[in-house]
């Protein structure tokens, strides 16, 4: 590995200190050196949010040519963070790319001992299915004289990464069942 | 407040937060202020990351903040250091209070109206007193003993240096350099900010804690300013929009109230009245009611059929999470939609929540991770054989392979684009949602059951505009968001303002406070990414208008001119004839500072040019709350449920109106019970959240396991090191954790004894990466009444050195009955049979 320095005299001489000890003589890089570049370079850079608290620190996603995740970083426009990102949001790469994840749907029948796969389409109709089943059979049109047209025999927790629109749309279906115990991390 | 606003405050008082260790990068602006010379204090009962960075740190007891904020408020009175003509123009404080009005010095701890057979207050008597027209009464000059200022003083009168160090176990000296910092930055030329979350508020006084901030901050004359007001720091990314377009039991987007049968709410009509004020911005609330209904059931929805009103559910009481959990567990609700939160972990009462899931038919879990809700049959102990739950885990796409709006704390939507498809079967929230409601209306078609209209009728058309994203089958969130904005029914053009949307059946809107956000077919106005370091108007976009700063009218003065030079934000320009500045006013456009009121005036007609406070049927900020809050309209300091010593104000101990659950499976901590003689507090540490960050491998190798935190003195008493193991147990159960001794949590001088107190970080639980016992098994439910928010913060327990007993499965199988044995398969917890 070729490699130039200047060594422009003995030690403890001033062009040694300035080099050696203030680095303000310049090391020249190696061939090799200046080939390296960052892995995200070219990458597509995309512009999120940061799942985590609720400062709202802006994101850039690198996605490589084939769809791969390269990296998150924060975003140097956003007036939030500037660039800045704490531990978890430095670590969102962690959340998305990550071997625990379960990413397929899984189902335990009743008094099972075991978790089992299930097509997606299959648990999609057998959800709707007892939704249908529970709301029908404790569905109520009039409490203490009052028509109510709600079930209590369902109830939803959402979470708090949970979208603006997500909310939207589960407090939609949700009313339109009859549902009132709608709740979300908002509460606590 | 708008966080970066931060920066420009000459003090800020953060209490009720570990404002540097868990809103890491937000603190930067608070550090930025500090390097402009703004004075910083931290009240907590830990010395953290947040106390290392401030001017001065005051450790308190858990529990004790209205005692310390309503020392801060009396000092004020009493030095007549608050902002008379701020105070006297902007708020009620001279308004006069009903003669039958009595405070809780008046009756020991209670105000007018309590009903002890109810358990209720009538609160007919917390009323403003008003003339023959139905005028409010004021003295200006704030003398008279039933003006609010007076009233307040005299409610605040106890709370003195003395009293603070009594309760609080805040030495007096403290609390007066304290208040005395924040009167010296505060005023035409300075202003101070508080910051606070969620150490106030999971508090059975939660709401009163924030509502003496308000009331502080009111008297400084630090609201609606730069630099100003009452930061909420909310702890997850979209926990602001999960408020605003309400997935709350109690609420329907934009903070219309749900319809409920224990008021009168039958009729579109009778609702309207009940939720329409005639003065202030709220009298426009039949426009954003019609056009909600328009857009959840569309063409359905006629003038003939009141909108389709009666679709909506009816609530019969509390159906938030507490109580529907207490439900579950006595079998009365039988499915359950969790999507991204983990109760079995994060909540309280660990052992009845999972003990509630047992007793579901069904339950669906939406999450990118195995937790400990959706296993909750196969956690320690339970035996899988006997749960009959169904239970279906959904896998989740995470933040960056969906796109969508999240609302941070300051009330700004910002837009976050996908950068990935989702890996396996993963699917977006919006997805699941979607083709439910596809097959729901597809298991009821041709239903003529009138209870099945709702979901046939509803609108529900989101097909994605990309074809790469519609083979897929993924819903427009786009689309979602537009409707949510709002439109003209008849060319479904997008309304730009709420100030467009007609109660006449028109317009459609699905959450009038977002209107504004996608005010034309090719605007997403959360997408906009064009900042600058001040108010930063073109980066996403704040709801309501765009405002950064609400009720920024009051940042000039009553004539129109800033307060000072220095603190320029929004004034009037007589030469344009409108209200300009740095912000977007809150506040009509054109109308001048000198504009009367109108006494027969509907909404803001009946507000006078200098009333900035809108929302409030009034126009100006309250100190005293006329009869919406439930336990008072004045903060009033009340002991947590749990606490080792009783009320030094009012015979009353703990709130007379705290929300409890007094069974088997909920036992409290008797208050000063010898037994558990520590005060426990619960928090979260930087690297941590839940299920989110404990199976990410960086995070878990910076923070790989839950402990206790433990003060040296209490340490040395207890012969406890770093590293060892301990056991913390209340009434409900026992959980070991590694101790951390540190100098960190002083021991307090409470009430002419020492108190210790201890921590825990509420983020650990048995699965992945990073693991820890669950801090929810040794909370017992209890709530405020206001929110229904729980107690987390304040509680009491016994600490031990050594790990937690375990008793082996045969013994339990010999000596132990059933109902004695917790669904974690041990025998109940030491010291329950006493509760």
């Amino acid at each position: 590995m070729a490699r130039t320095t200047i060594d422009l005299t003995s030690a403890a001489s001033l062009p040694h200190l300035l080099t050696r000890r203030a680095g303000l003589l310049p090391n020249l890089p190696s061939a090799r050196t200046e080939r390296l570049h960052a892995r995200t370079d070219g990458a597509r850079a995309v512009a999120g949010v940061c799942p985590y608290c609720a400062v709202g620190c802006g994101t850039l996603a690198y996605v490589s040519d084939d769809g791969r995740l390269l990296d998150v970083e924060g975003n140097p426009e956003s007036p939030i963070n500037r660039g800045k990102l704490c531990p978890k949001g430095a670590a969102i790469f962690g959340l998305t790319v990550n071997d625990a994840r379960w990413t397929t749907v899984r189902y335990r029948a009743p008094y099972g001992t075991r978790w089992e796969e299930r097509p997606l389409a299959w648990a999609m109709e057998r959800i709707a299915q007892r939704i249908r089943e529970t709301r029908d059979a404790t569905f109520v049109r009039e409490w203490n004289g009052k028509r109510v047209n709600h079930t209590l025999g369902i109830a939803s927790l959402g979470g708090a990464t949970f979208g603006v629109e997500e909310n939207y749309l589960l407090g939609k279906l949700m009313h339109a069942l009859g549902v009132v115990s709608i709740e979300n991390q908002a509460r606590i | 407040m708008w966080l970066p606003d931060l920066r420009n405050a000459d003090c800020i008082l953060i209490q009720g937060s570990n404002f540097a260790e868990a809103h890491p990068v937000g603190f930067r602006f608070v550090m930025e202020a500090k390097e402009r010379g703004a004075t910083i204090i931290h009240v907590d009962p830990r010395f953290t990351r947040t106390s290392a960075m401030a001017d001065i740190h005051v450790p308190i007891r858990s529990g004790t903040d209205v005692v310390f904020l309503g020392g801060l408020i009396r000092w004020i009175i009493e030095h007549d250091r608050f902002f008379r003509e701020y105070v006297t123009a902007y708020t009620d404080a001279s308004n006069l209070v009903r003669e039958d009005f009595r405070d809780t010095e008046d009756l020991d701890g209670f105000f007018s109206g309590f009903d002890p057979e109810r358990g209720s207050y009538d609160t007919s008597s917390w009323q403003y007193e008003r003339d023959a027209e139905g005028r409010i009464v004021r003295d200006e000059s704030l003398q008279h003993p039933r003006c609010v200022l007076r009233l307040l003083q005299r409610h605040f009168s106890r709370y003195t240096p003395e009293m603070v160090e009594r309760v609080c176990g805040v030495p007096a000296r403290l609390l007066e350099r304290v208040a005395r910092t924040l009167a010296e930055n505060s005023g035409r030329e300075r202003t101070s900010a508080v910051a606070y979350a969620v150490g106030w508020t999971q508090h059975t006084i939660g709401v009163q804690v924030v509502r003496a901030a308000a009331i502080l901050q009111l008297l400084l004359g630090n609201v609606g300013r730069p630099g100003g007001g009452v930061m909420a720091l909310r702890g997850h990314a979209n926990i602001q929009g999960a408020t605003d377009i309400a997935t709350l039991y109690d609420l329907l987007p934009g903070y219309l109230p749900m319809p409920s049968a224990l008021k009168d709410h039958q009729t579109l009509a009778s609702y309207l009245r009940s939720v329409t004020q005639p003065t202030g911005w709220w009298a426009n609330a039949p426009a954003y009611v019609v056009s909600l209904l328009k857009a959840f059931f569309g063409d359905a929805a006629r003038p003939e059929n009141d909108f389709c009103f009666s679709y909506l559910p009816q609530i019969i009481g509390d159906h938030s999470t507490l109580p529907t959990t207490v439900a579950m567990k006595d079998g009365l609700v039988r499915g359950y939609v969790v999507i991204g939160q983990n109760p079995a972990a994060s909540g309280q009462n660990a052992e009845l929540v999972c003990a509630a899931l047992e007793r579901l038919d069904w339950l669906v879990n939406i999450d990118a991770y195995e937790n400990e809700t959706c296993s909750f049959w196969k956690r320690e102990g339970a035996d899988p054989s006997r749960i009959g739950t169904e239970v279906f885990f959904l896998p989740a796409a995470t933040i960056l392979e969906k796109e969508g709006t999240m609302t941070q704390t300051s009330r700004v939507l910002q837009w976050h684009d996908k950068a990935l498809d989702p890996p396996g079967e993963a699917k977006s929230d919006l997805w699941y949602l979607y083709h439910l409601g596809k097959r729901l209306k597809a298991l009821y078609a041709g239903s003529d059951d009138p209870k099945d209209r709702p979901i046939l009728d509803l609108t529900w058309e989101y097909e994605h505009e990309d074809p790469h994203e519609r083979a897929r089958g993924e819903p427009s969130a786009l689309r979602v968001l537009q409707e949510i904005n709002g439109f003209r029914v008849a060319d479904r053009t997008q309304v730009a303002s709420f100030t467009e949307l007609r109660d006449d059946g028109s317009t459609a809107c699905g959450g009038w406070i977002y209107s504004g956000v996608c005010p034309d077919a090719q605007t997403n106005r959360a997408r906009n990414r064009n900042a600058d370091d001040d108010t930063a108007l073109g980066w996403g976009w704040a709801w309501p208008a765009n405002r950064r700063t609400l009720y920024n009218r009051a940042s000039a003065a009553p004539d129109g001119t800033p307060w000072s030079e220095r603190k320029r934000y929004v004034w009037w320009d007589a030469s344009e004839g409108r209200w300009v500045g740095r912000d977007v006013p809150d506040f009509p456009a054109t109308k001048p500072p000198s504009a009367p009121a109108d006494p027969q005036g509907r909404g803001l007609d009946a507000h006078s040019g200098s009333d900035p406070f809108i929302m409030l049927p009034e126009g100006r900020g309250r100190i005293f709350v006329p009869g919406a809050l439930l336990d008072g309209p004045f903060p009033t300091h009340y002991e947590a449920l749990e606490s080792p010593v009783g009320n030094a104000l009012y015979s009353q101990r703990s709130s007379p109106m705290l929300r409890e659950w007094r069974r088997d499976d909920n036992p409290y901590n008797p208050p000063g019970d010898p037994r558990f003689p520590y005060v426990l507090t619960t928090y979260r540490i930087t690297e941590m959240s839940g299920i989110m960050t404990r199976y990410v491998p960086w995070l878990a190798e910076l923070q790989p396991e839950g402990f206790c935190e433990i003060g040296e003195e209490l340490a040395r008493e207890k012969g406890i090191r770093s590293g060892d193991w301990v056991t913390i147990a209340t009434a409900l159960g026992e959980i070991e954790a590694r101790a951390l001794v540190t100098p960190r949590l002083v021991p307090l001088s409470v009430e002419g004894r020492i108190v210790h107190q201890i921590g825990i970080p509420y983020n650990y639980g048995p699965l992945g990466f990073a693991r820890g016992t669950t801090s929810g098994v040794l909370i017992p439910l209890a709530m405020d009444p206001n929110v229904s928010i729980h107690e987390a913060k304040t509680l009491t327990c016994d600490l031990r050195p050594g790990r937690a007993s375990r008793v082996s499965p045969d013994v339990i199988e010999r000596d132990v009955a059933p109902q004695q044995r917790s669904p974690f398969g041990q025998p109940r917890a030491h010291g329950r049979e006493h509760a």
